[in-house]
């Protein structure tokens, strides 16, 4: 059993990696449509590492948004690495800084999702790392081929590419709204709360702001609920 | 925007998000383990991910947009259901997103 849920976490991550990597060519050809040159587009997913707030602000500088909106944007979808931060502390457990500074590189939505969901501390650890490692090759490597092959793209392969992105965050939500999920009926109605709140904000907030407005709105609305039947 | 600034937008936003994901792992034990904050952290993702799925297809920009992005999104929908595994989903989504891109021009 032990080394079928240790194959079963190799394969998921490397499966993740792969389709994330789908994900970096969508951004290379995005980064470069923005008007970033490939190095530009390359140190941004060297360095940031987090495809949402690399999304954000790309999308600002491309709709031609000044210096401080596209850093802002990039840090406000940037806050939800530092919860999943403290999510991941107990588990990665990271002694001495220069363990902790190299975690925290791979501290983003997936690498985060598949720790979680392992079925144990061990196997957590080897999710994080594994997929941060598969996610973070690939990332940069998709990355360099978007941006120097943008032009390339036709159209059919663009818009199949913004159809995978939604279905990928999708993917990773289903589980939390099973019956084995911890209090699926409340996942339920905290996911649907959430994209509802941003979908109603969206006309009205700069890109990327209503994900991080839902996010905020939901907690703050849950926890009074919350604390009470704790 | 020139390129120096361009090149800074790039580095301090970089800098910024790496400090955000430390700070995270950094926040002592004791904080992280009060009964609300573990409660929030553990419905954050479903929020966030939902939030995102609905940004992601039903959104361009300001504007709420209706394309195929959406009927992938059912499509992706079902085969979750059925318990396809997460590559054949992604894929099965994107066949749909091209289908609809073809037909609809």
């Amino acid at each position: 059993m032990p080394s079928d849920a240790r194959t079963a976490t190799l394969r998921d991550a490397v499966g993740l990696g792969v389709a994330v990597g789908l994900y970096g060519i969508a951004f290379g050809a995005a980064a470069a449509g923005a008007g970033l040159d490939t190095w530009q587009a390359l140190a941004m997913s060297a360095l940031m590492f987090t495809g949402a707030s690399q999304f954000a602000m790309i999308g600002v500088l491309g709709a031609g948004g000044g210096a401080f909106s596209a850093v802002g944007s990039a840090l406000l979808l940037g806050t939800r690495n530092t919860v999943y931060g403290v999510r991941l502390a107990p588990m990665l457990a990271p002694r001495g800084w220069l363990r902790r500074a190299g975690a925290a590189h791979w501290v983003i939505d997936e690498t985060t999702a598949m720790a979680v969901a392992a079925p144990d501390r061990e196997l957590g650890r080897l999710a994080f790392w594994v997929t941060g490692a598969t996610i973070y090759l690939g990332w940069n490597v998709t990355t360099l081929i978007g941006s120097l092959g943008a032009a390339a793209l036709g159209e059919t392969a663009q818009a199949a590419l913004d159809a995978v992105v939604p279905a990928a965050f999708l993917a990773l939500l289903w589980p939390r709204l099973q019956r084995s999920a911890r209090e699926p009926a409340v996942q339920r109605r905290v996911a649907l709360g959430g994209a509802v709140v941003a979908l109603v904000l969206t006309p009205f907030v700069p890109a990327g702001v209503q994900v991080v407005l839902a996010v905020v709105a939901v907690a703050l609305a849950g926890r009074p609920r919350t604390t009470a039947a704790a | 925007m020139s390129t120096g600034t361009l090149w800074a937008v790039v580095l301090v936003g970089s800098l910024g998000c790496y400090l955000l994901k430390l700070a995270g792992l950094s926040v002592p034990a004791a904080w992280v383990e009060r009964p609300w904050v573990t409660r929030v952290v553990e419905f954050v993702p479903a929020a966030l991910l939902a939030a995102l799925v609905a940004v992601q297809a039903a959104s361009s920009g300001p504007d709420l947009v209706v394309d195929g992005r959406l009927a992938g999104l059912a499509v992706a929908a079902l085969a979750l259901a059925l318990r396809a595994p997460f590559i054949v989903v992604l894929v099965l989504a994107g066949a749909a997103g091209a289908l609809v891109h073809v037909l609809t021009g």
